[in-house]
């Protein structure tokens, strides 16, 4: 995820200081994703030296509360008890956050999912029973996702950011669920009809060479 | 005390080359206040499990009891008697009564079961109300939506207070939305007492539950952990 994108969209708002910034972030993304002030403030220098944000000075942000640099953050070249500067967006960083809302992220090619690889790997492997190993990871899956639902049970809707971040977890993992279901009747379906591993028929060259072309799009 | 509790149920349909082993030996206990999922493929036994421990049909070997009573020991007249008072059922296809409004549906079982036409209506509107419904009491179900169908449903199987609710794929026929609404609406009565199986091939609804249950080829394979506090995700997740 974009800690950097999710920054400057926080800054377009108006000019905001670092802990103020590392608050609103954890509260707008349903304070699922924990993030420390540091890298915050590591952020914040990238971004300046990028053009796409410039401290506002130490004032000016109307932000309330504790403006003061906290003693442990001084590692980070601030000095502890001096006012905090204040960041504001560049129209450089508007338009990188405007182009950065519209351009898809890379879900072209097929990532090389660790769970894909078990399954696969347990149908080579001698003595292995893959409908076991893929029920062991359905019902770790389904757990996890009533860990979610009860989330979303005992939310009642108020805080939209969660439930939009607790629907994409559920979503996600239900994808996975459905996967290993297929994946299981499918392999039933083959070793119903005499598939082994060694007979595993190769694909053609031309074949071949069109699979790596997507799998390989990413690198 | 279990609502409900199978032991070691077998289910055996058709004789010799043609026989099927619909269920093999299943075991389980659901307390009052559970609501256990059943999931797994098509022909994986659960709507057999569901009917069986509904008693609308015998097991093969093994016993149902209900509420502590062993269903095969009752008299007819018993068992109709928990079908009508303890069992509420809850199907795919909503199966309301075209006829009938949506409070009549759901205050006929209590009639049936030999309640005052009076109470039974008074009692109908009561668990429609409970579900929002209230404004839909009069309305047959051609004149309700797939959701305001299966929460008639919903309420024609929990009034008067029954103990157990089984449910066949209850968001079958609905949409994401509806459907979860459907199964929050399972756990809230389980939360109040009540004890509910639910059998669903889609994982989504049956997290709703508070154990799920694997069947495969008429066997349970497996089963999740009774749930963890809210606070375990989190803080595995940071």
């Amino acid at each position: 995820m974009s800690v950097r994108h999710a920054l400057l969209a926080l800054l377009s708002e108006g000019p905001k200081y670092g802990l103020q910034l590392r608050e609103e972030f954890e509260a707008r993304t349903g304070e699922v994703w924990p993030l420390n002030v540091g890298q915050v403030y590591t952020t914040l220098q990238r971004l300046e030296r990028d053009g796409l944000v410039e401290t506002a000075g130490a004032a000016g942000a109307g932000g309330a509360g504790d403006d003061r640099v906290p003693a442990e953050h001084d590692a980070l070249g601030t000095v502890p008890g001096a006012p905090q500067k204040a960041f504001r967006i560049t129209p450089a960083g508007s338009a990188e956050l405007d182009q950065w809302l519209r351009v898809p992220p890379d879900l072209s090619s097929p990532p090389r999912d660790e769970l894909v690889m078990k399954v696969l790997v347990a149908i080579t492997v001698p003595g292995t029973d893959v409908h076991e190993i893929i029920q062991a990871h359905r019902t770790y899956l389904v757990q996890l996702m009533q860990e979610w639902t009860r989330l979303k049970e005992d939310e009642d809707g108020s805080d939209l950011a969660f439930s939009l971040v607790v629907d994409a977890e559920l979503f996600r993992l239900d994808s996975v669920v459905r996967w290993l279901d297929a994946a299981d009747g499918r392999l039933r379906r083959a070793k119903a009809e005499g598939w082994a591993p060694a007979r595993t028929a190769q694909a053609t060259m031309p074949a071949l060479a069109r699979r790596r072309r997507i799998g390989a799009r990413q690198q | 005390m279990s609502v409900l509790e199978l032991r070691s149920i077998s289910k055996v349909f058709g004789r010799g080359a043609a026989e099927v082993q619909a269920l093999r030996d299943i075991s389980m206990s659901v307390p009052a206040g559970m609501m256990v999922a059943v999931m797994g493929p098509s022909g994986s036994g659960k709507s057999s499990l569901l009917t069986i421990a509904g008693t609308l049909e015998e097991p093969t070997s093994g016993a149902v009891l209900i509420n502590g009573q062993d269903v095969e020991r009752m008299s007819n007249g018993a068992k109709a008697q928990v079908r009508r008072r303890t069992i509420g059922y809850v199907f795919q296809d909503f199966n309301l009564l075209p006829g009938l409004t949506a409070a009549e549906n759901v205050s006929l079982p209590l009639e049936l079961d030999g309640m005052s036409a009076r109470r039974a209506h008074l009692a109908g509107l009561k668990a429609l109300e409970d579900l929002g419904l209230g404004d839909q009491a009069r309305r047959f179900p051609d004149q309700l939506s797939g959701g305001e169908r299966q929460r008639v449903a919903i309420a024609r199987a929990v009034v008067g207070d029954r103990s157990l609710l089984l449910a066949d794929e209850p968001s079958g026929a609905l949409d994401s939305t509806n459907g979860e609404a459907v199964m929050r609406l399972i756990h809230t009565y389980c939360k109040r007492g009540t004890a509910a199986v639910v059998v669903t091939h889609d994982a989504q609804l049956a997290s709703w539950a508070d154990r799920v249950v694997f069947l495969r080829d008429g066997r349970i394979v497996d089963q999740t952990m009774p749930p963890a506090g809210p606070e375990t995700l989190l803080e595995q997740s940071s």
